[in-house]
């Protein structure tokens, strides 16, 4: 051994300057990717807020949020009232709402109440794979496929209408509710439901009763982040629901979302300065501000109201 | 003295079972119907699209003629686009959870970042759109490029990676950790050559999930300005460009009920990219998971 271990040691301390520069560096360069998402979220808030100020130089903030007539594209006697895009968001997110809650707490009762382990490791990947498929193959199914066969059974329906992309949005929400709420369910100890099984119950009683109640705060979370998926969906409304801005309760007529505005707007070539080109900000602002508040709202109720066993 | 009647118990016992029965067939007529729609989708994209799908249909440009259409530019410019978003949106999201996980104190700021993870996760694409164009298209001027576009998707998908890696990294055990601290490792080495090939696999696996949400996503490209009808190769990262997504949804929105087949063929060509993907972070997971 011509090394000595004395030689070593010191060979290795001269090096010591370097070890300790990556040991402080690393941190600070994890901070700064940390730091990023940081910045994103400010990014959002500061360029949709000041693109929606120079926006509202030019639209009345009043017009804006009570007005009904959305005709950004007519010439000369433009109106900017976002209350019909709303509505029109609104009624698609109720429509898939109503597919979506029955369909998957109904999903997920099976699988964490009556499902085998073995059934529930081979169904719910299957089921999970709905969520997974890109929005514009939702789109193409919805104008190609569920457009005809809604048509069999409302002969009026237009191509273009609020039902068909509502069912599809709905269709694709429904792993998320039934994943979560089956999560909510699961975390329901053994105890209870054996408790209640001594009791005499049926399976059917434990689930709605037991069950149900216990994890009443995760599958309501789960419900709200659904609607705010609904509300932020783009792909499948601009594709099947129109671009007809209006009020309206009527699920056959052709509506608008805030969603399908901006890509109908961002399609055209709305010059860069012109007041459309701005009130795509304020539309989008409108969406962020709804599905942000959605989303704090279902973090607040699975904290604030979830029980520990 | 006969307390209870044995027939009124077992008529309403068998009424509660009964009861019990039909709701069960009911749960599970509503699982299976997530299953029947996906079936029929399947089913329905298949046989409009295969017809059309051919060689021809994979090296072709897009054209005026249906019958002309192809999908290369856009196969392309997908993996293009993923060129720049893997790389970008998986050191920004490892590098997080690095420090979220190994690096933070328990405190305010942590939790800060922590919701604020979420909460960005919660964030429709299509605001992601807008960002993108704000940002990386107009104020720092990179244009419609593939950079403008893959910048965007990577803080799209930003999130998810993010919480995937936290995962990953949380499922290696102390004494991993401990063990190598007693060889007199410092924490950065524990993290190169302990804690980061233990987690790679959960990484990887999360990794490649969110880059198929982001082969598939449409909207955010739409909004920087992806082109939908482009005859060329994008040459670099500064090249304009479309993907499979936004050359589906130009054939869907066309009039002509041919474009429709080439829609079709399209989106089963993007399936099969997308089962691939899902397919290898599958592999992935079952073959290179240990537990601990």
């Amino acid at each position: 051994m011509s090394k000595s271990v004395r030689d070593m040691i010191n060979e290795k301390n001269s090096n010591r300057s370097i070890l300790h520069f990556t040991e402080k560096a690393a941190p600070l360069i994890f901070l700064l990717c940390a730091i990023v998402s940081v910045f994103t979220t400010l990014g959002i808030v500061f360029t949709l807020l000041i693109e929606t100020i120079t926006f509202f130089n030019r639209v009345s903030f009043l017009e804006f949020i009570t007005s009904v007539e959305w005709y950004p594209f007519a010439e000369g006697n433009s109106s900017y009232g976002i209350l019909s895009l709303v509505s029109g968001t609104l009624l698609i997110t109720l429509i898939a709402m109503v597919v979506a809650i029955p369909i998957g707490l109904a999903s997920a009762i099976y699988l964490s109440e009556y499902a085998t382990l073995k059934v529930r490791k081979i169904v719910k990947p299957i089921v999970e794979i709905l969520a997974g498929v890109p929005t514009i193959v939702y789109g193409f199914f919805s104008l190609t496929f569920v457009t005809p066969l809604l048509k069999n059974i409302i002969p009026e329906l237009p191509i273009f209408n609020a039902l068909s992309p509502g069912i599809v949005i709905g269709i694709m929400i429904i792993p998320m509710i039934a994943s979560l709420s089956e999560d909510a369910m699961n975390s329901v100890p053994n105890s209870m439901r054996e408790g209640a099984l001594a009791m005499g119950s049926t399976r059917l009683e434990v689930a709605l009763k037991v069950v149900l109640p216990a994890a009443l705060s995760g599958i309501i979370a789960s419900f709200v982040l659904g609607i705010s998926r609904a509300i932020g969906e783009t792909m499948i409304v601009a594709v099947a629901a129109g671009a007809t801005p209006k009020l309206t309760l009527d699920v056959t007529e052709s509506i608008q979302t805030m969603t399908a505005y901006i890509v109908q707007v961002s399609l055209g070539d709305a010059g860069y300065g012109s007041t459309i080109y701005y009130s795509i900000y304020a539309v989008g602002m409108t969406l962020f501000v709804f599905t942000l508040a959605m989303n704090l709202l279902a973090q607040y109720i699975s904290r604030r109201f979830r029980e520990e066993y | 003295m006969q307390v209870i009647d044995k027939d009124t118990v077992k008529r309403k016992t068998s009424k509660r079972l009964r009861k019990n029965r039909l709701l069960k067939w009911m749960f599970f007529l509503a699982t299976l119907f997530g299953i029947v729609v996906l079936a029929t989708l399947l089913y329905r994209i298949f046989t409009q699209g295969v017809g059309y799908l051919d060689w021809g249909f994979i090296t072709s440009f897009a054209s005026r003629f249906p019958e002309e259409a192809g999908i290369k530019a856009a196969i392309i410019g997908s993996l293009w686009l993923m060129a720049v978003t893997a790389p970008v949106s998986l050191i920004l999201g490892v590098g997080t959870a690095i420090y979220l996980e190994e690096y933070a104190k328990k405190n305010k700021w942590t939790r800060f970042i922590q919701i604020n993870i979420s909460n960005l996760a919660g964030v429709p694409s299509i605001v992601f759109g807008l960002l993108g164009l704000t940002i990386f298209v107009r104020i720092l001027e990179m244009g419609r490029s593939i950079l403008a576009g893959g910048l965007t998707m990577s803080l799209l998908i930003l999130p998810i990676i993010v919480v995937a890696a936290q995962e990953a990294i949380r499922s290696i055990p102390n004494d991993q950790y401990e063990a190598s601290f007693a060889m007199g490792a410092t924490k950065w080495q524990t993290i190169r050559r302990v804690v980061l090939p233990a987690a790679i696999p959960g990484i990887l696996t999360g990794g490649i999930l969110a880059l198929s949400r982001a082969i598939g996503e449409t909207a955010p490209l739409l909004m920087i300005g992806a082109l939908t009808f482009i005859a060329f190769l994008p040459e670099n990262v500064w090249s304009g460009f479309t993907v499979m997504p936004i050359q589906i949804f130009n054939w869907t929105s066309r009039p002509q009920e041919e474009f429709q087949y080439a829609a079709a063929a399209g989106i089963i060509v993007l399936l099969i990219l997308l089962i691939l993907m899902n397919s290898i972070a599958v592999f992935i997971r079952n073959k290179f998971t240990k537990r601990y």
